[in-house]
């Protein structure tokens, strides 16, 4: 929204800055790739997580409703493509028919899991939809039988990749002199449908519906009152939550070519909206910065660590992923405890912080 | 301010009951509000009063008897469709969204409506009627006094283009400075041919800016009448205007 703002008062400025990011966000993957293939794998993994995030944000931080398995939508749709690309079922459906598929599918959820918790709210509802995420994951995980569907725990491979025509987006393709590796092509797909994503979120935003979820956050029965439909508003939100959650999903299952019910455990879920959380629920751009910190800030840890400790130390006294946990927990603290509405909070949640803080 | 006695009620209770979980906090009242009038229901704390007002407007189920409303069936219509059909409420506690600005609470007032110019004009009239709105258009509805917030509350309901207002405990909370104002705007918007329904413990207050009355004990309607002869009723006097 301050880019909006900024384009009305210094429009040649804005549109300079607005083709320096385009500039900057053509040119990343290959200064990634320099590096190793590996951060181009790890940038899309952190773009999945900023669109799960934008999408776990319509349900947290627009509507008010605390999600606690979010992941499952995640699942649904990784499942949806997953069961119809793959030699599992000798399936080969084109993934333009299976992405929108996989999206509607997880929409279906959500209205399930919206439609029977829609009288609950704070802690009861993330009780209910944790116990819901964990349903998903446990269905997943066994039905294998009497009936082959998923799999069971050992998931399904060889997922086909996104194909338009003899266009292939696992395959390394030299245009232009440019070398698009598998990672590189998808690192692209990604950073479109994730314009599309903020595009269509700010729009909700600034919308009516934006508007009457802010009012349900406040006080829903005034919400009632004022001639708001607070049933459908809800389960609205938990159905495009949900859809943003499928297309994510898919996406992952035909980017990693195999998929498990262990990637779509609690702790995803607890991550995804810690992202929400500390980038600022209800704040796009906030949402945003909190899912690429949570996604790079690891995997930097993951590769300084242990060098680090060595040079001080001369050993290893710290395993990586302890440090990882250790940070993160602390960081959650000081947020809490000194940007309770996160790094960038919502205009309206500032608002709500200082004046519980107040009173 | 005499309403003919042949008119249809704008509103009418018959044998209303609605229960909360397995208390029976309304047993059976009947109740008529009258185009154009102002009525009043008064009574104890825990008297059903704000029961029956969530009954009637759809925010609490009612478990028997019927509610019309301008000549309708209303009886467990939810909230949403009525607002559209003229009927709206400003709650207990006044409701008004803490974080939002005047400007955006009063927007919200006019959800159900979709003709632009209209909702304008009228936000300008309810700036006129209540000019301190004005001046803080722009200030979150949270950082007012208890007063000013009531006014949102009932300029917010007015934006609905309500035939029928009801009112709960708009004095409650409020220093007596304020509650002489509250009434004040009370009577102006029954002026401007605005029915209402008021709910209220400042019995004699209510009782004076009223046409007619209703008592509320356990549940049940006691007494009602011409509110200025309540406000002499010995009874009356003896339990709710401490005497």
């Amino acid at each position: 929204m301050e880019i909006l703002v900024d384009m009305k008062k210094h429009p040649a400025a804005a549109w300079i800055g607005l083709a320096l990011i385009a500039v900057a966000l053509a040119a990343l993957p290959f200064a990634l790739a320099a590096i190793g293939t590996a951060w181009v794998r790890i940038t899309n993994l952190a773009l999945l997580f900023v669109l799960l995030s934008l999408g776990l944000n319509i349900v947290v931080g627009f509507a008010g409703l605390l999600d606690l398995g979010y992941i499952a939508f995640y699942a649904v749709g990784a499942y949806t493509y997953a069961l119809l690309a793959s030699p599992h079922f000798n399936l080969h459906l084109p993934f333009w028919l299976i992405l929108p598929l996989g999206a509607a599918v997880a929409c279906l959820f959500g209205v399930l899991l919206g439609a029977p918790t829609l009288k609950l709210r704070g802690d009861y509802l993330a009780i209910v939809t944790l116990g819901f995420g964990e349903i998903v994951r446990i269905f997943m995980n066994n039905l294998s039988q009497p009936v082959n569907i998923t799999n069971g725990p050992q998931g399904i491979t060889l997922i086909d990749p996104f194909r338009i025509g003899d266009f292939n987006f696992a395959k390394t393709d030299v245009m232009l002199g440019l070398t698009f590796s598998g990672p590189v092509k998808y690192y692209y797909l990604l950073v479109l449908v994730l314009l599309a994503i903020i595009v269509i979120n700010l729009r909700l935003q600034d919308s009516r519906i934006g508007r009457a979820w802010e009012a349900i956050r406040e006080d829903e029965i005034a919400a009632r009152a004022m001639g708001l439909n607070t049933r459908n508003l809800k389960l609205l939100a938990f159905a495009m939550g949900a859809s943003f959650g499928g297309v994510s999903g898919g996406i992952f299952a035909a980017t990693q070519g195999f998929i498990s019910p262990e990637s779509f455990v609690l702790v995803e879920s607890v991550m995804v909206l810690s992202m929400v959380v500390l980038g600022g629920m209800g704040n796009i751009w906030g949402v945003i910065l909190g899912a690429l910190l949570l996604s790079f800030v690891p995997e930097v840890l993951r590769y300084t660590v242990e060098p680090v400790q060595r040079a001080l130390f001369g050993r290893m006294l710290i395993e990586p992923e302890v440090i990882r946990m250790l940070l993160f927990g602390l960081a959650l603290v000081l947020m809490m405890l000194f940007r309770p509405a996160g790094i960038l909070p919502s205009a309206v949640r500032k608002r709500e912080f200082a004046r519980k803080a107040a009173t | 301010m005499n309403v003919p006695a042949s008119a249809p009620p704008l509103l009418e209770l018959s044998r209303v009951e609605v229960a909360y979980g397995g208390i029976h906090a309304v047993k059976g009242i009947d109740l008529a509000v009258g185009d154009g009038e102002l009525v009043c229901l008064i009574g104890a704390n825990g008297a059903g009063k704000t029961t029956t007002l969530k009954g009637i407007c759809g925010l609490q189920p009612v478990k028997a008897g019927t509610i019309r409303y301008a000549g309708k069936d209303i009886t467990g219509k939810p909230a949403f469709q009525l607002v559209r059909q003229g009927l709206a409420m400003v709650p207990e506690g006044r409701g008004v969204f803490g974080a939002l600005t005047i400007e955006e609470n009063l927007a919200m007032g006019a959800y159900a409506r979709s003709d632009g110019a209209a909702i304008r004009s009228d936000v300008e009239r309810v700036y006129q009627l209540f000019p301190r709105l004005k001046e803080r258009r722009r200030q979150t509805a949270g950082t007012m006094s208890g007063g000013e917030q009531q006014m949102l509350a009932m300029g917010r309901a007015l934006m609905s283009r309500p035939k029928l207002l009801l009112l709960d405990e708009p004095s409650m909370g409020l220093a007596p400075l304020m509650v002489q104002k509250v009434f004040e705007t009370i009577l102006t918007v029954s002026g401007e041919g605005v029915t209402i329904l008021l709910i209220e413990q400042n019995a004699k207050l209510a009782l004076e800016v009223s046409h007619r009355g209703y008592v509320m004990e356990s549940g049940e309607i006691t007494i009602q009448g011409d509110a200025k002869k309540l406000l002499d009723d010995p009874a009356v006097r003896a339990a709710y205007l401490g005497e």
